[in-house]
């Protein structure tokens, strides 16, 4: 098939969301990668693998977003000097992503003006490759020094302040180098990768079936989205199934029960962070009511293993509908009440407006993605731009804002919550019958299938290759962390150092997620 | 501002009550002396270090502060130092590229220190398990006093883990 977008022969991948793959030469790349990015088309994830045991060399990975689907591009590379021209300055988020694939697979970005490393630290050595086939999952390297040069600022009173990896509060663990003059901050870099426990490589260990457990716990708060990510990727490797609609239904209630969850939590944190702890107290009451429904409906508070390939785990009886839009009309008009006393509370608007900007121009060019993208001007949003079962048939209201600040990723917050509860309402009355699960054939060696879900914090992407015997040869997962961490780094300039756990807590980024 | 307390009146008191401690969560024979458990025990200081895990553990540690759990009327609250600390709330596995800063979180906290690891894999390493990058369990990086299985455990295990702890 031949692309609306490109001039380019692909391949149609079967599966829930419309998806392409084609390979092309490293020399075509940049060209390839100019046009998208002239047409606004967004990165969503890039990462290399080993294609030695299929007789080649290595290769580079990239998917773009294009209007018609998604585009999967493999560039083969030679098993020598496996190198490709870098695309960082075209699209700015490829750069950490480029920088990580060197230190996991071994594949180099010419021309990248970044040669440090990104997620190796000191647990294996330079020039060794964890996701390369001949390199064991078992093999420990003595503990070695890690050194990672930060950029300097130099000037007048300047000074840093190192925080981490281990915070203050409990939060996952991260380096933030924060070059400061006062209390204002002129640059924020950040290190990450401390989480790196080897998911990809551990992937390769699993078969298909049991990946999908694995894939729930990349990021725990997304474990969803992740899920379903997996699931959809697996159901496209053996051709597509059509799943009973009452699957589809059950498991975009999960999707929009964890996206609820995570905006009560991440409300009640912002409202604690500016000295409302009112509202931490309100926000993770109801937070809590709605995980003890969960654990009651679906055995888990945090619906973990709940979407597994083929269908959902397990069926919602009527009565346990009717109990959860019960649970879900007063959590409605308790969040109305909420969101009145934070809209007028002079103390809390003032600590939200204008801190943490993003406008969209600079968001746009950042490659921002998912809820706060959508308060920086980006109108983009899976559940819209690429309407399956079940959102097709609702109508998903699409929420953003334009201000880019703490208070446009409050308010498009609150407008989220909303709309995910509006969606259940509408699903729940109108639940399909049927079953919830069918079994699924093997897989071909060597095919290979995506997912794509519009997690609560953004896209979640899922890259899966089948190998022999229904086990995994290759999954990569992308986290939207990987994007909007770079982004926080430009957020926080001009800020003072205070806000600073205010405009993270209003990204809420993974880092589990992002380090894998 | 009326409304605010309009809010708070209406919401009233959520706490419920809480865990006892359970002996078969214990790893190690208890390491603080009696008098000071007497004195001291529930005036307890806690670090939380996040070694590497999904963050789903993480999510049931915030909780424990919610009004349901309420973990403060205790005395127990969390502390922004491990100088600060009596006692560490570790979850997992540990990642290799997090060995070095839990082992220098636990040095800096000052004797006598607990440890409670959280979650199965704080407890075994879990799915994750022992690779080249994951060290595994908690324990085989510091010693542990009370191990908490869960994945992830859920608010009142959490607590009931921390209570375990501190109990004769």
């Amino acid at each position: 098939m031949r692309l609306a977008e490109f001039p380019l022969d692909v391949q149609v991948l079967p599966g829930a969301m419309p998806a392409f793959r084609a390979s092309i030469d490293a020399s075509e790349l940049r060209g390839l990668c100019q046009e998208a990015r002239s047409q606004k088309f967004p990165l969503i994830a890039l990462w290399g693998s080993d294609e030695t045991q299929q007789g080649g060399g290595y290769a580079l990975h990239l998917a773009l977003a294009l209007p018609s689907g998604l585009l999967w591009l493999t560039v083969p590379l030679a098993r020598e000097h496996p190198r490709y021209p870098g695309i960082a300055d075209v699209y700015p988020s490829a750069d950490r992503m480029q920088r990580a694939a060197y230190d996991l697979v071994g594949i180099h970005a010419q021309d990248n003006p970044d040669r440090r490393k990104w997620l190796r630290h000191g647990a294996w050595p330079g020039g060794v490759f964890p996701l390369r086939s001949d390199f064991s999952i078992a093999t420990r390297f003595p503990a070695a020094e890690d050194h990672y040069p930060f950029v300097k600022v130099d000037g007048e009173g300047v000074h840093e302040i190192p925080v981490g990896p281990v915070h203050a509060g409990t939060i996952e663990p991260g380096h933030f180098r924060f070059s400061i003059v006062g209390e204002k901050i002129l640059r924020l870099e950040e290190r990450l990768g401390y989480k790196h426990k080897g998911i990809e490589k551990r992937f390769e260990t699993m078969t298909l079936e049991e990946g999908a457990k694995l894939a729930g716990r990349i990021s725990g708060d997304s474990t969803v989205a992740y899920a379903w990510a997996y699931a959809m990727a697996v159901e496209s490797i053996v051709g597509g199934i059509e799943l009973p609609r009452r699957a589809h239904a059950l498991r975009g209630i999960l999707l929009e029960l964890e996206r609820i969850a995570n905006h009560l939590g991440d409300l009640g944190y912002l409202g604690n962070d500016v000295g409302l702890s009112f509202g931490f107290f309100q926000f993770w009451r109801l937070k809590e009511d709605l995980l003890r429904l969960n654990a009651q409906l679906f055995g888990h508070r945090y619906l973990m293993d709940a979407i597994v390939p083929g269908g959902v785990a397990k069926d919602l009886l009527q009565s346990e509908a009717d109990l959860l839009l019960d649970q879900l009309q007063k959590i409605q008009k308790q969040v109305t009440t909420l969101k009145s006393i934070y809209d007028e509370h002079a103390g809390a608007q003032d600590r939200f407006i204008m801190t943490g900007r993003l406008p969209p121009e600079l968001a746009e060019k950042i490659g921002l993605t998912g809820f706060a993208g959508r308060s920086s001007g980006n109108r983009r949003d899976l559940r819209v731009n690429y309407s399956i079962s079940p959102y097709r048939e609702l109508g998903v209201q699409l929420v953003s804002h334009t201000r880019g600040d703490v208070a446009a990723r409050v308010s498009v917050r609150f407008d989220e919550l909303a709309e995910s509860i509006r969606l259940i309402q509408m699903l729940l009355r109108q639940l399909p019958s049927g079953g919830t699960r069918i079994a699924l054939a093997n897989a071909a060696h060597g095919t290979a299938g995506i997912g794509w879900v519009e997690g609560w914090r953004g896209e979640i992407f899922i890259a899966l290759e089948a190998g022999e015997n229904n086990r995994v040869r290759r999954c990569h997962a992308h986290d939207p962390s990987w994007q909007n961490w770079p982004a926080l780094q430009y957020a926080v300039i001009g800020n003072i150092v205070p806000d600073f756990p205010l405009i993270n807590k209003s990204f809420n980024l993974s880092y589990s997620g992002h380090d894998l | 501002m009326y409304q605010l307390l309009k809010q708070i009146a209406q919401t009233g008191i959520k706490t419920e009550a809480a865990p006892t401690a359970d002996e078969a969560l214990r790893i190690l024979p208890q390491r603080l002396q009696e008098g000071i458990l007497r004195y001291l025990g529930r005036a307890l200081a806690i670090r939380h270090v996040d070694a590497g895990s999904c963050n789903g553990c993480e999510l049931e540690i915030h909780a424990t502060n919610s009004p349901y759990y309420n973990l403060e009327r205790l005395g127990i609250r969390f502390v922004a130092s491990p100088r600060h600390a009596d006692l560490l709330l570790v979850t997992g596995p540990v990642s290799r590229h997090m060995e070095t800063a839990l082992k220098r979180t636990y040095e800096a906290t000052p004797d006598p220190k607990l440890v409670v690891a959280i979650g199965d894999c704080g407890c075994s390493g879990g799915i994750f398990g022992e690779n080249y990058a994951s060290c595994g369990s908690v324990a085989n990086v510091i010693p542990v006093d009370v191990a908490v299985p869960g994945c992830p455990p859920t608010p009142l295990a959490i607590m009931q883990g921390i209570l375990t702890a501190i109990s004769k």
